[in-house]
């Protein structure tokens, strides 16, 4: 087992497109970090560096205790699962999953015995003898799985591994290589765009856009407490609601969106000691559409804790209904985006809304309807640096 | 007249009808052309000396006489000094077999490379490779006659710097492996250079994560994966060594005992008119190794032919 770091880590390719900026990660011992972003966002070009497949412009890349930057990939102790499987078209599944052990002139009982354990633990023991073209999407996947396991590498790379599977052998797989990565105990990077699969595998999280991370930590803190404006639009979904307020921290705290008024509460001024250097200032708001419910529904509302928005859409799910409505306030004006270029997004004359809201809610479309807001689950940024104002 | 008119239709459909049947009626002309001369030949080839002279093939409808006779005195006792066309025939596979074997190899070897190897001038060296294509065969006759029985030497004042010495390989088999394989290996770069490029990416990231260099790349990936494409270039390489006439005229026609089906095939007529009997049944002898290659394989020649065009 080892640990990977990167520290610094550039990629420039020879066209001169800088894929990857100075990126510093630490994927530890037995961990299960999943890496994720848009597609283009460097989160692939990251994964295969760390498997040696392309070169690392500058930077430090360390697997276990040695420095492998110019280290062949088959040296690297790593086993890679690709998105499109990458299996031997011409080789049976047994043969696909002995392939390295044979390359490295392991004994013909040393290969049967291995090859037998990892499809045991995959259940491909009936397909040891099949070639990769009759099988089925999920068992190739799975026989992708058993070639990288069969070597006991040190590290898992995953490049989007599910990306090709149906929405339902998805979310079986997930589980799948989860529990095979916690029984293994087995150092692993795996990369996806899908921040559901980032959210249910990861141990840790990190979210990369345009090259750069942006925050690495655990799926719940990434949603609680995301750093800045991208991350927080990019983990949750439906994403987190996004408005211009403007403080006033006075005797009675208060951020004003449009024309209403959210009173805030002393609790959560005190979570978030630098919102004192913002008062009498515009801030972007950040409310998660489950911290708004329909406020006809509550026992008591109080003063200054709902929202009034005119409901455009209505969505059953059976367990919950979302609700899309336009807020008379105006969107995030942010100025400068330093981390994020695409986080710039101008203010128009009304935001949509989403809400989550119990589904024995009356909101009507096209009426008004009136939202209670879980006032401490507020975030605020900073709409010059697009970064959290916590503290 | 608007194409909406009714009356018009009808007309337009049957034109339409009529017309779509004119390519597979012009194609069965075509076969029916071709194909008669090869049947009277047959026909022919089995025929009596006497008959043959008396008369066309199609008397064979009125004077059904068959025999062997020409076809064993084609393979075992020809007239005046000609090579039996049954050691011509084994001859012709010494020069066939080795002259399809050794350009794929190379070929193979080379095509992997331009591919999938990163080195130095690849991309001017693979449009020189291909530019070769362009050399007319008969060009080069003289001067590769000339290296096999001289080699080549440069001379400076007194001093001479041989480049390629005395061999010796005119006349012997080896000489011709060597003229079809340089005159097969542009084309069969090409052709496998096209399939092994359109190959995945990923398997071969796959393999080199899994510890393969590149010659168990090459070894256990893609030749196995290039086995279509490597079939269409040797039936294709294995037809043209097998009917050559030319190459092997120049480098072993002095060598009767090394010489090839098509060679005898010219020398069974003898200056005083014998044998002439058993051309037909010659012929037939040389065009069955063909003719087994081409109705056994034939979807590979479709395939060979799209080779590059279609993956997969």
């Amino acid at each position: 087992m080892a640990e990977v770091t990167l520290e610094k880590v550039n990629k420039v390719y020879d066209n001169g497109f800088h894929a990857v900026h100075d990126l510093d990660l630490d994927v530890r011992d037995g961990e299960f970090l999943v890496l994720v972003g848009p597609s283009g966002c460097g989160k692939s070009t990251a994964l295969r560096m760390v498997a040696g497949l392309e070169s690392i412009s500058s930077g430090k890349l360390t697997i276990g205790d040695r420095v492998v930057n110019d280290v062949h990939p088959k040296d690297r102790d790593i086993a890679f699962v690709f998105q499109n499987y990458a299996l031997y078209p011409h080789m049976n599944v047994r043969d696909n999953i002995g392939f390295a052990l044979k390359l490295r002139k392991a004994s013909k009982s040393e290969i049967n015995e291995r090859v037998a354990e990892a499809a045991r633990l995959l259940e491909l023991t009936d397909l040891l003898d099949v070639k990769p073209g009759q099988l089925s999407g999920g068992q190739r996947q799975r026989v992708a799985m058993g070639r990288a396991i069969v070597r006991r590498p040190q590290v898992f790379l995953m490049d989007e591994p599910l990306s090709n599977l149906d929405a339902k052998l998805r979310v079986q797989m997930r589980a799948e290589i989860s529990r095979l990565q916690h029984d293994l105990g087995v150092t692993t990077l795996y990369v996806t765009h899908d921040q559901i699969e980032a959210m249910t595998m990861g141990d840790r999280v990190a979210v990369m856009s345009k090259g750069l991370l942006q925050q690495v930590d655990t799926p719940q803190n990434l949603y609680d407490r995301p750093d800045n404006l991208y991350v927080a639009t990019f983990i949750g979904s439906p994403q987190m609601n996004l408005m211009m307020g403007q403080l006033a921290l006075g005797a009675a705290p208060t951020v004003t969106i449009g024309k209403q008024t959210l009173s805030l509460t002393a609790s959560l001024i005190a979570q978030r000691p630098d919102l004192r250097a913002f008062d009498d200032r515009e801030v972007v708001v950040g409310i998660r559409p489950e911290s708004l419910d329909d406020a006809s529904l509550a026992r008591e509302t109080d003063e200054g804790r709902t929202l009034e928005a005119l409901v455009e859409l209505r969505e059953g799910l059976g367990s919950e209904v979302v609700a899309h409505a336009m807020l008379d306030a105006t969107g995030p004006k942010v100025e400068t985006a330093q981390r994020d270029p695409e986080a710039t997004l101008t203010g128009t004359g009304g935001v949509e809304i989403v809400a989550r809201l119990d589904p024995r809610t009356a909101v009507k479309v096209d009426e008004l309807a009136r939202f209670t807001v879980d006032v401490d689950t507020l975030h605020f940024f900073d709409p010059a640096t697009t970064l959290a104002i916590r503290g | 007249m608007t194409a909406a008119d009714p009356a018009l239709e009808p007309v337009g459909a049957r034109t339409h009808r009529v017309l779509s049947k004119v390519p597979t009626g012009v194609l069965w002309v075509i076969v029916v052309l071709w194909t008669i001369p090869s049947f009277g030949l047959l026909v022919t080839s089995f025929r009596p000396e006497a008959d043959q002279i008396s008369g066309g093939w199609w008397t064979i409808f009125s004077d059904p006489t068959l025999t062997w006779q020409n076809y064993h005195d084609a393979l075992f006792s020809p007239p005046g000094g000609t090579l039996p066309f049954s050691e011509a025939f084994a001859n012709s596979m010494a020069i066939a077999i080795p002259g399809t074997l050794v350009p794929i190899a190379v070929a193979a070897a080379a095509a992997y490379a331009f591919a999938w190897m990163d080195f130095r001038g690849r991309h001017w060296l693979f449009i020189a490779v291909l530019a070769m294509m362009a050399v007319p065969l008969q060009m080069s006759l003289v001067p590769l006659q000339q290296l096999y029985s001289g080699g080549a030497h440069v001379s400076i004042g007194s001093t001479t710097f041989i480049l390629i010495p005395d061999l010796d390989l005119n006349n012997k088999p080896i000489a011709v492996w060597l003229a079809h394989t340089a005159f097969g290996l542009p084309l069969a770069i090409y052709l496998l250079h096209n399939y092994i490029a359109g190959l995945p990416r990923d398997v071969f990231e796959a393999a080199r994560i899994d510890g393969a260099n590149h010659f168990a790349i090459f070894w256990r990936i893609v030749l196995p994966l290039a086995k279509p494409a490597i079939a269409a270039f040797a039936i294709f390489q294995f037809l043209w060594v097998w009917n050559d006439y030319l190459v092997a005229l120049i480098f072993l026609g002095q060598n009767r005992d090394a010489s090839p089906l098509t060679i005898q095939l010219v020398n069974l007529v003898t200056s005083r008119g014998q044998g002439t009997e058993l051309l037909p049944a010659a012929a037939f002898i040389s065009m069955v190794v063909p003719l087994i290659i081409f109705f056994s394989l034939q979807r590979y020649f479709v395939r060979g032919l799209l080779a590059g065009s279609v993956k997969g």
